[in-house]
């Protein structure tokens, strides 16, 4: 298809993408939705399409099924739609692609970045070690294949881990304990917030539901969770903690990991569009107006890759950024844009009253951003550890995109995915600079590693 | 140890390496050799130590693997298809490079 044209190409087929491919396809825009799974719903609603028993339908929920409205209309709507495929370039106008059955360039008018988030990493020591897996896999391999581990203990904070421990207690799977790293001192922060959640009473009961099942579940439960280390050699042997008065420590062999998500910037930072931290969320994000337009006037960003703001809201931000591209492409008249986007705007808002609550409530204690422990791993891939962080500014390694060259952090086959934001915080932590002063990795092209065959293969 | 919650209706044979293994058809490939109960899909090339799939979401690059020859594959990006060759991704530890999933277990 080289040399093909679109007028919109999305990128992600998670709920911001594939509302945005319907709504454009409806206005009659040619559309091309490009995604890396076999099938359509992102990670929240990952194989949402898949059958599956009833009791497997109960353990993952009513939220989830509900993805199926709009899996369905995405996938009966004739859109051009490339599963298995990743983009790994995109520029002005055009983007590159590959899959198992080929490659690609495709020109297009406007690219929609619904690259969706990511699981905020966590280093610890021992996180490397097979056996640990985050929260969000669990809850992928539940999905899948409804695939499950025994007696594994669940660490860390946010409404998705609570979610995976309930669903693994719906599904009758044992559940050795539950570390909570919420910081008790979070509800300070949390509290000017509170009367937004409370205009929230469906999130908020939810949430409380969550908390009460796991509390009157029986499963050991460990609040205030201040240190955690998981202990092994070869794979998980179990976990040792501390709640900031004592020690403690399981065997186990399966450790769920969660501290929140973050947007996942690697396309868009590499596209070179600006973006900015977020303190609320503590993470970067693309500078967005309010229908999702970048600083690059041929990408558009939606959902939870421009700032994370969960299912229905990215669904929303798909619709809202698909309006604002026809707009711009002089396929809807001004005034038919307002009509559109101002009922789509208010849902939005509506839908966020709870997140400033959330986003407080949960952000995860400082050290498990930017670990304390010299020795634990913060970059995976090239295994380097905190201690090289301070090694690398007093031999004068300026910010992270230099530490590069300093240790190979950041340059595994992750991309600083990984690591990208621990090195920030890291960096932050040892020099008293802001995040925006210190910056990221510069990210380039291809935004996923690709052989030389299939770029030459265009 | 991971386990389905419920058997699979049907089943495709892949070939890991080297071992037959039974996985349910078009499983996830990341998620069927975890339910299969392979003990690594790679192992570092920095320290040579052993990696499962982390975050099944193409992500973190833990699950690489060897697929029908092709290195550096994301097993949590693939579905398994009758015959499938997947081969532990051996990093610069070459002396792991003939290992069989049956030392791991």
């Amino acid at each position: 298809m080289k040399d093909a044209h679109v007028n919109l190409a999305i990128i992600g087929a998670g709920p911001a993408g594939m509302s945005a491919a319907l709504r454009a396809k409806q206005f009659g825009l040619s559309v091309a939705v490009f995604d890396e799974q076999p099938t359509p719903g992102g990670q929240i609603y990952r194989d949402v399409m898949r059958s599956r028993s009833q009791k497997l339908q109960h353990v993952l929920g009513a939220d989830y099924a509900a993805g199926k409205n709009i899996a369905q209309p995405f996938l009966d709507a004739g859109i051009d739609y490339y599963p298995g495929s990743t983009v790994w370039r995109v520029a002005p106008g055009e983007l590159s692609w590959t899959s198992k059955s080929g490659s690609g360039e495709l020109l297009a008018d406007r690219i929609l970045a619904a690259t969706g988030a990511m699981e905020r990493p966590f280093p610890i020591g021992g996180w490397t070690l097979p056996g640990v897996m985050t929260a969000g896999a669990a809850q992928i391999l539940l999905k899948l294949d409804g695939v499950v581990a025994d007696d594994a203990v669940f660490i860390g904070c946010g409404p998705l881990l609570y979610l995976i421990v309930n669903q693994y207690l719906e599904a009758g799977v044992k559940v050795r304990a539950l570390l909570d790293t919420a910081p008790g001192t979070n509800w300070f922060r949390a509290a000017k917030h509170v009367a937004g959640a409370l205009c929230s009473p469906s999130y908020l009961m939810k949430g409380l539901k969550l908390l009460s099942n796991i509390q009157s579940s029986g499963v050991p439960y460990y609040s205030g969770v201040e240190s955690v280390r998981i202990m092994g050699t070869t794979k998980v042997a179990g976990v040792h903690w501390n709640d900031g008065r004592r020690d403690f420590s399981l065997e186990c062999e399966n450790v769920f990991l969660h501290q929140g998500i973050i947007p996942n910037i690697n396309l868009t930072m590499a596209a070179r569009c600006d973006h900015h931290w977020d303190d609320l969320q503590a993470c970067f994000r693309p500078v967005v107006d309010p229908f999702g337009r970048t600083s690059c006037d041929w990408l558009v960003c939606a959902g939870d890759g421009a700032g994370i703001v969960g299912a229905r809201s990215a669904a929303l931000s798909g619709e809202i950024a698909a309006l604002a591209i026809m707009h711009d492409l002089g396929f809807l008249k001004a005034a038919d844009f307002r009509r559109e986007t101002v009922p789509l705007l208010r849902l939005r808002r509506k839908d966020q009253r709870i997140r400033p609550f959330l986003d407080a409530r949960y952000l995860p204690l400082a050290r498990f951003r930017s670990p304390t422990d010299p020795q634990v791993t913060i970059c995976r891939c090239e295994e380097v550890r905190r201690e090289e962080i301070s090694r690398a500014l007093s031999e004068g390694c300026p910010g992270p995109n230099q530490f590069k060259s300093f240790t190979r952090a950041g340059m595994g086959p992750c991309q600083g995915r990984m690591c990208g934001n621990t090195v920030v915080e890291s960096f932050c932590a040892d020099t008293g600079s802001s995040p925006d002063a210190v910056g990221y990795y510069r990210l380039r092209m291809p935004v996923k590693p690709v052989t030389i065959a299939e770029i030459g293969g265009l | 140890m991971f386990r389905k919650l419920e058997p699979s209706t049907r089943e495709v044979s892949i070939l890991v390496s080297g071992q037959r293994v039974e996985v349910p058809a078009n499983a996830n490939l990341a998620c069927a050799l975890l339910a299969a109960g392979v003990q690594l899909t790679r192992v570092s090339p920095v320290s040579g130590a052993p990696r499962l799939p982390y975050c099944m979401m193409g992500v973190c690059f833990d699950c690489l693997a060897t697929i029908d020859g092709i290195p550096n594959r994301q097993t949590c990006l693939e579905s398994v298809r009758e015959g499938m060759i997947v081969e532990i991704q051996d990093g610069k530890a070459q002396y792991m490079h003939e290992a069989s999933l049956g030392d791991y277990e």
